[in-house]
């Protein structure tokens, strides 16, 4: 996936939103300037496959050498599939973020936050100003 | 002259037979360990101890510390955890034997020095909080800020409203410990979001604010330097709604004498008494976190406090009652009633906290720091960390950029992100190269609403040419080649440890062959 088709929360996480069967499934990851700013990453805690999860609230944590930090949901749905690849190689979060370096799997059940997110663009611009 | 055989491990410096002390013959009928213990808890061979002599050892242990930094041997603008100097006048104070050979078990009556030196470190902990009554009690900060938000508990269930109070909130720059200690004491937290100036975000606020509120904690001065501007208008607010302030007392250093917490609004506060008082910071070992709060929440602090005895109960009721003065001109000392003692009987209270009376090593080196300044020396500690702390700030602004502006209290945040975005050097780079020129580096990455935070904190015993000198060693790094500053430290034992392996793969065991 190419981060120009993507779209992010203000919280640095991506979502892609693929229709399967009817549903629709967000693949969630964190954004690379969310990796960048994390610096080197120790620890990953997944998300449970069946946990509900509400959009805006953490979901998932991640642990670098500098701090734990939470990964909200960018959607409310239930996590079907999880990325277990991911606690023993996290160093793809940092070559790959936005396709190997995928999280989880949601399938919606409320399209309301969807509204809410950015697009790469805007998003583009929430982190120049971060930067600074 | 780096020693590095004395420097391995003790392990690798064995050599069976060796010893530091040997002891005479045994003189007394030896008992075999297996008639005194049950088999289980007999090992079937001994320990594998190393067996190093006594000089060895020394060099072992003296040549390592060489390889650390220390507030003694070098600048230590570490911010946040404030190194100031420890002076050497409370080591000789607290080592004195009537202090340092007391056993915690022994009676009241024969402990009345230390005693009353806790009892008035109460008084004074508590006069400078604006916060009547103080437990000396808690081991630490944050077993400090946990046993206040116990006490807010008690309080809560006291009055009943304890289903109601569900919710302590903090600014997202609040220490890590201040979430932890809430979710202890069975709270649930609520980030408050700040503004680029470090104070709290007023609208996040009252967004946050409601009639479920326990308990609002703050540290104040904040963790970027900054005296929050509205401190009256939220403690007001919080107490509107029936909360509790709690003051993370972490920046004491930087108000004593100028304002109290008590006075500010804030109910509850931990002093850190090795950055207020010059108590040694432990590594880990022991600490001390005293708690002050208001008159209301007084009987609910731990079990025991010191007590000091009416001038009517000095007496001994014996001699007393026997004296045409109303007083015993002879004091038999058999006969002395205690004039300071512990008291247990304190039903309200949340109970224990800490085996004994706490740390009280620590507390005696704070007693001595306190009483050699008085209380117009400990307004000048504050009024020269402020000072020292906004000379660097003006200076270190013009190297890296400093986000809260041009004023801050005891320490101030820069920013790496534009040296960062324009020359790929990152804030651990200048961490690192600093060691090279016999800095200790200042914390990096935090608080984490600054990109590439640089926290810098003087302290008050630092000189004009210690400072100047630091500025223009970080200027001279920032323009260095980052090839050079990704490499550094160059000139220190241990360059850069892999600190990704070093926290999934520790290796937590020497293995012995």
């Amino acid at each position: 996936m190419k981060p120009e088709d993507l779209h992010y929360a203000k919280t640095h996480e991506w979502v892609s939103v693929a229709e399967v069967a009817g549903q629709k499934i967000a693949t969630v990851g964190i954004s690379a300037f969310a990796v960048e700013a994390l610096t080197d990453l120790v620890f990953i805690e997944l998300p449970k496959v069946g946990a509900q999860v509400e959009a805006e609230q953490p979901f998932c944590e991640v642990e670098s050498v500098k701090a734990v930090s939470d990964v909200y949901a960018p959607v409310t749905g239930e996590v079907i599939e999880v990325n277990k690849t991911l606690p023993d190689k996290l160093e793809i979060l940092g070559s790959d973020p936005y396709n190997e370096g995928w999280i989880a799997k949601i399938r919606i059940t409320d399209e309301s936050n969807l509204a809410n997110l950015l697009d790469f663009t805007a998003y583009e611009k929430q982190c120049a100003e971060e930067g600074h | 002259m780096r020693n590095t055989r004395d420097t391995q491990l003790l392990f690798d410096l064995s050599k069976p037979g060796r010893r530091a002390a040997r002891l005479p013959a045994c003189d007394v009928p030896e008992t075999a360990i297996e008639d005194l213990l049950p088999a289980s808890a007999v090992a079937a061979a001994p320990p594998a101890l190393p067996e190093v002599p006594e000089p060895q050892i020394i060099r072992h242990y003296l040549n390592l510390s060489t390889l650390n930094m220390s507030v003694d041997t070098h600048f230590y603008p570490l911010g946040s955890c404030t190194m100031k100097y420890n002076p050497k006048r409370n080591e000789r104070a607290a080592a004195m034997p009537g202090f340092a050979d007391l056993h915690p078990l022994q009676p009241a009556e024969t402990i009345q020095g230390m005693l009353h030196v806790l009892y008035e470190m109460q008084q004074y902990l508590s006069e400078i909080s604006g916060l009547p009554a103080c437990s000396l009690q808690p081991a630490a900060g944050a077993q400090g800020e946990y046993a206040a938000l116990l006490v807010a508990a008690a309080y809560f269930r006291d009055i009943g409203q304890a289903a109601q109070r569900r919710k302590v909130l903090a600014p997202d720059n609040a220490h890590g410990t201040n979430p932890a200690s809430a979710v202890m004491a069975g709270f649930n937290t609520i980030t408050v979001k700040t503004r680029s100036n470090g104070g709290v975000d007023m609208e996040d606020f009252y967004k946050k604010l409601d009639d479920n509120i326990a308990v609002f904690m703050i540290t104040n001065p904040n963790t970027v330097g900054i005296f929050e501007p509205n401190m009256r208008e939220i403690a007001d607010a919080v107490h509107a709604k029936g909360g509790l302030v709690y003051l993370d007392g972490a920046n004491m250093n930087a108000i004593l004498g100028v304002t109290r917490p008590g006075d500010f609004g804030a109910d509850m506060q931990h002093y850190n008494p090795h950055k207020t008082f010059s108590g040694p910071h432990g590594g880990g070992g022991p600490g001390a976190g005293p708690i002050c709060v208001t008159e209301v929440l007084a009987k609910y602090l731990p079990s025991p406090m010191v007590v000091k005895e009416e001038e009517s109960g000095v007496r001994d009721q014996e001699s007393a009652g026997t004296s045409s003065l109303g007083r015993d001109l002879t004091p038999d000392s058999r006969h002395l009633t205690p004039k300071y003692r512990l008291d247990y009987n304190r039903p309200h209270s949340i109970g224990r906290v800490r085996s004994f009376f706490g740390n009280v090593g620590v507390l005696l080196r704070a007693y001595c720091y306190i009483r050699t300044h008085g209380p117009d020396g400990l307004r000048r500690v504050s009024e020269n960390a402020v000072l020292n702390a906004n000379y660097l700030l003006s200076k270190v602004k013009h190297i890296l950029p400093v986000p809260q502006g041009d004023r801050c209290m005891h320490e101030f945040v820069a920013s790496g992100s534009k040296l960062k975005a324009e020359r790929g050097v990152a804030a651990m780079d200048l961490a690192k190269r600093l060691l090279d020129f016999g800095y200790h580096a200042p914390t990096v990455y935090f608080p984490l609403t600054v990109p590439e935070a640089i926290m810098v904190e003087p302290t008050e015993t630092e000189s004009k040419e210690t400072l100047d000198a630091f500025a223009e060693t970080l200027f001279r790094i920032t323009g260095e080649d980052p090839e050079l500053l990704h490499e550094a430290p160059h000139t220190t034992a241990i360059s850069r440890p892999d600190e990704v392996q070093a926290a999934r793969n520790p290796m937590l065991c020497c293995r012995v062959d």
